[in-house]
């Protein structure tokens, strides 16, 4: 094979603080616990009025964090200097005019360049997964790309069906979930691990391929100053879901979006056979 | 979602978003909100910085200072994972691995730093590497730039800055340190104080006498010199604080220290026209810091106080409490305008002093407010350590009183803008 082309699709989606564990070091204890939650803002999403998904407005949003993971691999891919050289990698996002955003920060971890296919914000959610699909093999066909990188779902629809839709329509061998890569010969051999009920799969594939990123392949980088000035730099095109022949038709209907049932309050129990009794009364046991 | 989010507790996440500022969906920059990027002045570039800082200092919270403060011990952790990212060669040549941004975005950085609970420990821990190197980067040769610029930008090479003495204060041009010829080298003697990080540094960039002073040229007659610290005829002293353990601030008494020629910065006799051009931009740079600190501190008190139930309502209902801290944020808010205005004119070329002096002057003076406030609003709670804005009041004082005092700021202004006559 000449080299690798990848593509990574990413997402903006709607950021979330959490609680941090700290890394120190010299008998400082790992695990800082506030006394009060006061110095970290949690996120807490919101079901817009019209009940029809999750407020955006006047959020904080950045790169979905599955996304993330798939551009870190590319990059390392591109680091790792394995039998098969990393040519190209392409980040894309569809969504409004924020979207470059997180392209630039694609970009600053390494991506070379960048598509932003402009799709007005309507507040339904976006495109769905088989839109994006469509649009996607047009940009492998168009692009020449042998793998595609994607997050095996995106934090705010949760529908995890992009990667598997795209692998598909284009007939592609498709790994997901994957907890491992590795390209393995110049021939476009590729092992990918990933995690099962009860252990670990390792599949083997050829390229082209599809393969969708989990949690555990990699830690994200952090951009450093100089990427993030030179990401600045490197070229983001614009287009259209016309330019790549793709109609953004619906097939689903949101009908309501709503909160989670609040958690109703715990009973006490006075001891062990108290337990064993509740569970039985329950039905647990 | 809620499962995703909590296997990703792996790894934190923060991010705000980078964009050109757009007004139609104008929501506002909550002060209660942590490191927030809504500030509809920012630049782009700025507003990068922010974010980029923000992501980083949200692994480093309040509790992790708290520790190093009871502990004295430098935060290490911090400065290096910005000198990994390349953050400490904001200001510095791109040639030698730095990204030549200007005042206006380090001053973003220090106060990101320091709004994170960081304060004056988080800021001073880096601060000497932002900007102290400029006269290197303005007047040494490409052989000192390559040998010294490479390793402080890279984290390898730690800087502190030597010009106080006991006996010379904000009057410069009395130094009494000196350094006289000795073959191809300088014999340093003399002593220096309010060294701040000298404990650790590799590196002083020292200013001290080469001539008698004269008094047609008073300005001549101080050299500046970028050398090695750690050495046998360097004595440092730590000095015990009130605020800022974490960063040690040391006197020096040295004698007979050898010094070679090439660590000379630009000419001899030169040293003090060199140190005077970066002092706008340190200005600007602390001013900032302090403001990071007083809008942590507004931060922590007005969450308390809409958290607080007294008398079966939130302290905050109260106008006692809610009014002191509307006016904290106006006040902070007027002096960030001023100190931005300052940085800009600075990146713009801009030499007078008027916008970086007076600025840090009322940056430091909303954010002491802003912190004596939030220890009153937090009532009991506040003297407790465990709220952390006593910390914040301990090190507000450093911005109060360095690097130069409120009084002398006044006197500038007196004479430079009012047309007053000097006072003293």
């Amino acid at each position: 094979m000449s080299g690798l082309r990848i593509l990574v699709p990413v997402k903006r989606v709607i950021d979330y603080a959490i609680l941090k564990v700290v890394p120190l070091r010299r008998g400082i204890p790992r695990n800082v616990q506030p006394a009060d939650m006061h110095s970290q803002q949690k996120i807490k999403p919101r079901i817009n009025k019209a009940q029809t998904g999750v407020e955006t407005a006047g959020v904080k949003h950045s790169l979905n964090p599955f996304d993330e993971l798939s551009i870190e691999e590319a990059v390392r891919l591109r680091e790792r200097k394995g039998p098969i050289k990393v040519e190209d990698i392409l980040a894309l996002s569809a969504g409004g005019p924020k979207t470059p955003d997180v392209l630039r920060t694609a970009m600053a971890m390494g991506a070379d360049r960048a598509f932003h296919i402009d799709v007005p914000e309507k507040g339904d959610g976006g495109p769905e997964p088989l839109t994006i699909a469509k649009m996607l093999r047009a940009v492998v066909e168009k692009e020449n790309v042998n793998l595609v990188l994607l997050g095996k779902q995106a934090i705010d629809g949760d529908q995890g069906q992009t990667g598997q839709m795209l692998a598909g329509l284009l007939g592609w061998p498709q790994a997901t979930q994957a907890s491992k890569v590795e390209v393995k010969d110049d021939a476009g051999t590729v092992e990918i691990t990933h995690e099962v009920d009860g252990g670990v799969e390792t599949l083997r594939a050829k390229l082209p391929m599809v393969i969708t990123t989990d949690l555990r392949l990699n830690e994200p980088r952090y951009a450093s100053l100089p990427n993030i000035m030179k990401a600045k730099k490197k070229p983001l095109e614009k287009k259209t879901l016309a330019d790549l022949g793709v109609e953004d038709t619906r097939r689903l209907k949101t009908l309501r979006v709503t909160e989670p049932p609040p958690r109703k309050g715990g009973g006490k129990v006075e001891d062990v056979d108290g337990l064993i009794s509740k569970l039985k009364e329950l039905g647990a046991l | 979602m809620a499962t995703v989010l909590r296997r990703i507790g792996a790894r934190p996440f923060l991010r705000a978003s980078r964009s050109l500022p757009s007004f139609q969906s104008c929501f506002h920059a909550r002060a209660t909100e942590y490191l927030q990027n809504h500030d509809p002045d920012l630049s782009e570039s700025q507003r990068t910085v922010r974010e980029a800082i923000a992501r980083i200092c949200s692994d480093f919270p309040d509790e992790y200072w708290a520790r190093l403060d009871e502990l004295h011990q430098f935060p290490t952790e911090l400065y290096e994972a910005l000198a990994r990212q390349g953050w400490l060669g904001i200001c510095l040549p791109q040639r030698y691995g730095g990204s030549e941004l200007g005042i206006s975005e380090a001053a973003v950085m220090m106060q990101t730093i320091a709004e994170s609970g960081g304060g004056m420990t988080g800021a001073s821990s880096i601060h000497m590497n932002i900007f102290g190197l400029e006269p290197v980067a303005k007047f040494g040769t490409g052989e000192q730039k390559e040998r010294w610029l490479v390793p402080l930008i890279a984290g390898r090479q730690r800087a502190c800055f030597g010009v106080t003495e006991p006996n010379t204060g904000l009057d410069t041009l009395q130094l009494q340190a000196t350094a006289r010829r000795s073959g191809d080298d300088y014999l340093l003697s003399g002593q220096k104080v309010w060294i701040s990080t000298a404990q650790k540094a590799d590196k002083i960039l020292i200013l001290v006498r080469t001539a008698p002073r004269d008094r047609e040229k008073p300005s001549q007659g101080l050299s500046l010199f970028y050398t090695d610290l750690q050495v046998p005829e360097v004595q440092i002293t730590e000095i015990p604080k009130m605020g800022r353990a974490a960063v040690d601030t040391n006197s020096l008494f040295f004698d007979n220290w050898r010094v070679p020629m090439r660590d000379r910065v630009g000419q001899e006799h030169e040293g003090f026209r060199m140190i005077l051009h970066g002092m706008n931009a340190e200005r600007i740079l602390i001013g900032a810091e302090a403001l990071g600190l007083g809008f942590a501190a507004l931060r922590r008190a007005s969450l308390y106080a809409k958290d607080r139930h007294v008398f079966g309502r939130p302290i905050g209902q109260n106008q006692g409490i809610q009014h002191p801290l509307a006016d904290s944020w106006m006040k902070l808010e007027a002096a960030r305008m001023m100190i931005y205005q300052a940085a800009q004119l600075y990146d713009q070329g801009y030499t007078g002093g008027e916008y970086a002096n007076a600025g840090k002057y009322l940056a430091a003076e909303a954010a002491f407010e802003a912190c004596e406030r939030a220890i009153l609003a937090h009532g009991g709670m506040g003297y407790a350590k465990e709220y952390h804005v006593e910390r914040y009041l301990r090190e507000v004082f450093i911005p109060r009183i360095a690097p130069v005092s409120r009084e002398m700021i006044l006197n500038y202004i007196g004479e430079r803008m009012l047309g007053l006559p000097k006072s003293y």
